[in-house]
């Protein structure tokens, strides 16, 4: 699936490859995306089956994806990875020809794989599924035999009724589409959903119910019915007309009410008969008789040449097996299944075709291959989806212990992650992918560490989302890195308390100060508070950082003095300087904030704190400075200042000797 | 609770309304409006629960709602409220608010009224605003309410264009959700704990009242009122803790009561039943708290499938109303009294409910899953 994003240059984009074709697609773009990132487009790109299983050569040739709008024999490409996309674009590096003819480069393709992720309908099937997956892992350890099995087996059941519900959709939606290609698009994914319950339905009679002969037959029967469904319409056609014996299909739905072994409704339909016609009565009730009586009709049937003349009504090589079993093997054991199955396809197919995907997926899971199965429908179908539930479910039945990759981890958690993996490409779907990430105990955490910080966050609400996944998971470095964004972003959009309330959140005392300064720039500036709210309300949290804890408290001390509380308000903005916590540029702030107490009418300040605030002012005055070439500017903030200073050293020395005499006479009384 | 049927549909509910019914009519809910997030294009929808004549082979309803009309929607629905029977007005991240209409005869939708750039930000340096997400509204015709992310409060009318009153830096921190408290008075909750009554005939852009929660500055994501006892209100907590509170005394909330373990997304009273609250979190539950006092032998216990959960309920300031004749069940300050029965109503755990909405005995919620839940025996 290429999408196409532009116009654009070529900024930001890897080195370019001049060799190689537009090729990209499935098959392509998996591994692991880190160890992907590093390789060239024309190296083992392909080497996913190759890796998988430890096999030595490639099973499939990689499917081409041509790019529309790109022409790939100019051989004039690059691209770059990203987790679960790739970029690619014309380069305009031209060798001869000078860059002003036409522009190389005006667009940029996204390449994605799993293109299934996007369909719609199938997006019911991830979410619905997802539930099911979580429950799965969910159930306990400590359940065994029987218990555990059937459990296993309802799961089963859960995943196939949720891709039948799918399916059915899909086909609903196939039928009402106006567009003829889009309606054929539907009906293909309707076969694809189709054969996906087909494969499962058999891995689960196989490798989950594990029946033994005699049983293993009736489930196979059951799975013959489910799938060629046509005989239930017809059925429903021949029943429902007026007079169903002379119905043009009549024989053709008893034989294949007899090939599926449904002898008891393949018996009425032939009394009907007798009751109509009473010439034939007689055969019909011996026919009938014969089939009440299993075996005399199954040595009749069980002519594997006969069988095969009603090729066209079985439909499949399948069906064809499992009606041979029923009249000729019915206790079947499951370990000679594989032996039946392969001349059934043959004698089936009878030399005129090769075997299809599907038919190789069957004969597989006949021969109980699990490997081969899973390797099989890798390649055939066209997400990730179906391999990775089957494989994770059959894992639980404890049937993959044994194959463990030399690369990653196992297969099951290989698979899981490339499901996630796409997922987490989606802009919607990506909540799904963390719960598959949890359950991969080896490699999901680093994955989801990967990916959910590409999650762009447009609303704080989506941002607490991320967080909480983040949070729950003590991903402490990217409960940092995104609660940081979203400080830098208040920042930018002049939200000072939102900042503030971020860089809380995530402990960042740097930022913390770095927004206070901005509280007390703008404080200085404007000569009041903004944010009240917020800067009121601190508590704990403003112990963060110091400068955080100075802009608390500041505001502390203009409340109180708001609320003519001096005597507290002296001390407190004495502490600020005494305790170092208020910067030192801000000092002569806070000598200047001082004046109006000093002068107050009764004495606030004692006489300690005014020796404590002279200090102040001569620790400050005497640690400036002395500056080159001073320009005009400077001579008149110099003057203010001198002024400032001035003033302040006169009201101490006041205040200082009405403390004096205060404290003097206080103490003589 | 019987039934609950649940339908996957393709996009993440962020919110579920039902539609309200007409005055005096008996008539119970049948259509409700959704919105989706997160979405590359997200839609306002409408949905019929279908009709109540046909019955179904089984002689039950038929369980499935159905869509009736849906139309696009720019950026993410933050939030949505019925205007009236044929208005729809709905919440976006990019900072717009649109009055939907609704036409029946034909099953559409057209957008009626916007107001763009209803929320935006000032940068610093720059003259341009960046749009700010629009994070909650209210209605109460013709009035409409919308706070957001830039701290923003707008009073618009459906009949005029430009905003009837706009108060800026209305709070310094993000403005989860509003709710009429007694026109013209409205209720805030924000990122910081803080809960804000703001009064529009008073001018200037200060509160008339700030109660908070103490110290953790935990903050709140949704509010609301008691439908008959207009003092009380309950509001819902990152921590997944409600708070009920009584805005006529105290700066601090009556009682705290530890119910999620994450962000409690929305909380609602039973409108016509308020002895009945419903909340939903980003942990995926849905929560039924039934303080009815007239249930025999009901206690504080959990009911849900043998999982039991730590119950926290204490009274914090001073009931100064015992002279009152009626008592809210939901400000008891005795937990003897005050026993609370929870019912957990969905039946798996799953994604994040996002939202939810109750109306008679119908029940709506939608979830990051995509799927919509709906009951129609909510007291059976």
């Amino acid at each position: 699936m290429a999408e196409r994003r532009g116009p654009c240059g070529i900024g930001g984009f890897g080195p370019a490859g001049s060799t190689g074709g537009a090729r990209a697609g499935s098959s392509l773009a998996t591994g692991a995306e880190l160890e992907a990132r590093a390789r060239s487009f024309g190296g083992p790109a392909n080497s996913r089956w190759l890796r998988l299983g430890a096999m030595e050569e490639l099973d499939g040739e990689p499917t081409v994806t041509l790019i529309p709008g790109v022409n790939s024999s100019k051989k004039q490409m690059c691209f770059d990875w990203g987790p679960g996309e790739m970029l690619v674009c014309e380069t305009s590096f031209n060798k001869k020809e000078k860059s002003e003819t036409v522009p190389g480069c005006p667009f940029i393709y996204i390449i994605r794989k799993d293109v299934d992720v996007y369909s719609q309908i199938l997006r019911k099937l991830f979410n619905e599924s997802h539930g099911i997956f979580v429950g799965l892992q969910r159930i306990e350890e400590e359940l065994t035999g029987k218990s555990r099995k059937a459990q296993l087996v309802r799961v089963s059941k859960n995943y196939r009724s949720v891709i039948r519900a799918c399916m059915e959709e899909m086909h609903q939606v196939a039928i009402a589409a106006k567009d003829p290609a889009c309606s054929c698009q539907f009906s293909s994914q309707v076969s694809i959903l189709s054969a996906m319950e087909l494969i499962w339905n058999l891995c689960e009679i196989l490798f989950i119910e594990v029946a033994p002969a005699g049983p293993l037959l009736l489930h196979l029967l059951d799975w013959v019915r489910l799938h060629v469904c046509e005989v239930d319409n017809l059925l429903a056609d021949v029943l429902g007309s007026e007079n169903p014996r002379k119905h043009e299909s009549f024989w053709k739905l008893v034989t294949i009410l007899v090939l599926q072994g449904r002898l008891d409704e393949a018996r009425q339909m032939l009394s009907k008969e007798a009751d109509s016609s009473p010439t034939s009565a007689g055969m019909c009730r011996i026919l009938g008789d014969l089939m009440r009586t299993m075996p005399v009709l199954s040595i009749m049937l069980g002519d594997e040449a006969a069988l095969l003349e009603q090729k066209e009504l079985l439909n499949n090589w399948y069906h064809f097996l499992v009606t041979r079993l029923l009249y000729s093997h019915p206790t079947v054991k499951p370990i000679d299944l594989h032996f039946y199955a392969q001349s059934s396809l043959d004698l089936f197919l009878g030399g005129e075709s090769s075997p299809e995907p599907l038919d190789n997926i069957l004969m597989a899971a006949f021969e109980f291959d699990i490997h081969q199965v899973i390797k099989e429908c890798s390649i055939a179908l066209s997400n990730w989806w179906f391999v990775a539930h089957l494989t994770d479910l059959l894992d639980h039945c404890k049937l993959l212990q044994s194959h463990n990759l030399y690369f990653g981890s196992n297969m099951r958690e290989f698979l899981l992650l490339e499901y996630a993996s796409g997922l987490f490409a989606h802009h919607s779907l990506w909540q799904l992918g963390v719960d598959y990430f949890d359950y991969c105990p080896e490699l999901g955490r680093v994955s989801l560490e990967l990916h959910i910080e590409r999650i762009p966050l447009s609303t704080e609400q989506k941002a607490l989302k991320v967080l909480r996944i983040c949070e729950q998971r003590q991903m402490t470095e990217q409960v940092r890195s995104i609660c940081k964004i979203l400080a830098m972003k208040a920042v930018r959009n002049n939200r000072l308390g939102s900042a503030l309330s971020w860089s809380i959140r995530a402990k960042d005392a740097a930022f913390a100060t770095l927004v206070s300064d901005r509280f007390l720039r703008d404080y200085c500036e404007r000569g009041c508070f903004s944010d009240l709210d917020l800067i009121d309300n601190l508590g704990p949290a403003m112990m963060l950082s110091d400068r955080l804890t100075f802009l608390g408290k500041y505001r502390e001390f203009h409340r109180l003095y708001g609320e003519k509380r001096f005597v507290d308000a002296a001390s407190l903005l004495l502490s600020l300087m005494t305790s170092q916590i208020a910067p030192r540029s801000f000092w002569m702030t806070l000598l200047t904030d001082a004046l109006p107490l000093l002068e107050q009418k009764q004495v606030i300040f004692s006489a300690e704190q005014t020796y404590e605030l002279m200090r102040c002012l001569e620790d400050l005055t005497s640690g400036r400075p002395v500056h080159g070439e001073p320009d005009a500017q400077r001579l008149q903030d110099d003057d203010i200042e001198t002024t400032k200073v001035e003033m302040l050293r006169l009201a101490l020395a006041r205040n200082l000797a009405r403390a004096i005499i205060k404290e003097g006479s206080l103490e003589g009384s | 609770m019987e039934e609950i049927y649940a339908k996957f549909v393709s996009q993440k509910i962020s919110k579920t309304r039902w539609r309200p019914v007409p005055a005096g009519s008996l008539q119970t809910a049948e259509t409700f409006a959704t919105g989706s997030w997160d979405n590359e294009e997200n839609r306002v929808s409408l949905w019929s629960i279908g009709d109540f004549g046909n019955l179904d082979s089984d002689g039950g309803f038929e369980g499935d709602h159905q869509l009736l009309c849906d139309i696009k929607h720019h950026g993410d629905v933050m939030d949505l409220q019925f205007f009236d029977q044929e208005r729809i007005v709905a919440a976006s991240s990019t900072g717009s608010v649109t009055l939907f209409l609704h036409h029946p005869n034909n099953q559409t939708l057209s957008v009626g009224q916007q107001w763009t750039a209803a929320h935006y930000h000032t940068s610093p340096g720059s003259p341009s605003c960046r749009s700010a997400p629009c994070t909650g509204v209210v209605c109460s015709n013709p009035e409409i309410v919308t706070v957001g992310e830039d701290g923003r409060i707008n009073l618009f009318r459906a009949d005029h264009k430009e905003a009837v009153r706009t108060i800026d830096n209305a709070d310094s921190s993000t403005l989860h959700a509003v709710t009429f408290l007694r026109t013209p008075e409205i209720l805030t909750v924000n990122s910081i704990g803080q809960l804000k009554i703001w009064d529009f005939r008073q001018q200037g852009n200060e509160p008339s009242q700030i109660l908070s929660l103490t110290g953790d500055r935990v903050p709140l994501h949704c509010v609301d009122r008691h439908p008959n006892q207009q003092h009380v209100v309950a509001t819902g907590g990152q921590d997944g803790m409600l708070s009920i509170w009584d805005v006529r005394q105290g700066t601090m909330p009556v009682s705290l009561l530890k119910a999620h373990e994450a962000e409690m997304w929305e909380v609602h009273f039973h409108p016509s039943n308020p002895d009945h609250l419903f909340t939903c979190s980003e942990d995926g539950s849905l929560w039924h708290w039934d303080a009815s006092t007239d249930a025999p032998e009901k206690s504080s216990l959990f009911h849900e499938g043998g999982r039991s959960s730590i119950f926290l309920f204490h009274s914090i300031s001073n009931q100064a109303n015992v002279h009152q004749s009626v008592i809210s069940s939901w400000l008891s300050t005795d937990p003897a009294k005050g026993r609370i029965e929870i019912t957990s109503l969905l039946p798996n755990r799953t994604l994040s409910v996002n939202s939810l909405d109750v109306l008679g005995p119908c029940l709506v919620c939608g979830t990051d899953a995509e799927a919509i839940y709906v009951t129609r025996q909510l007291f059976s």
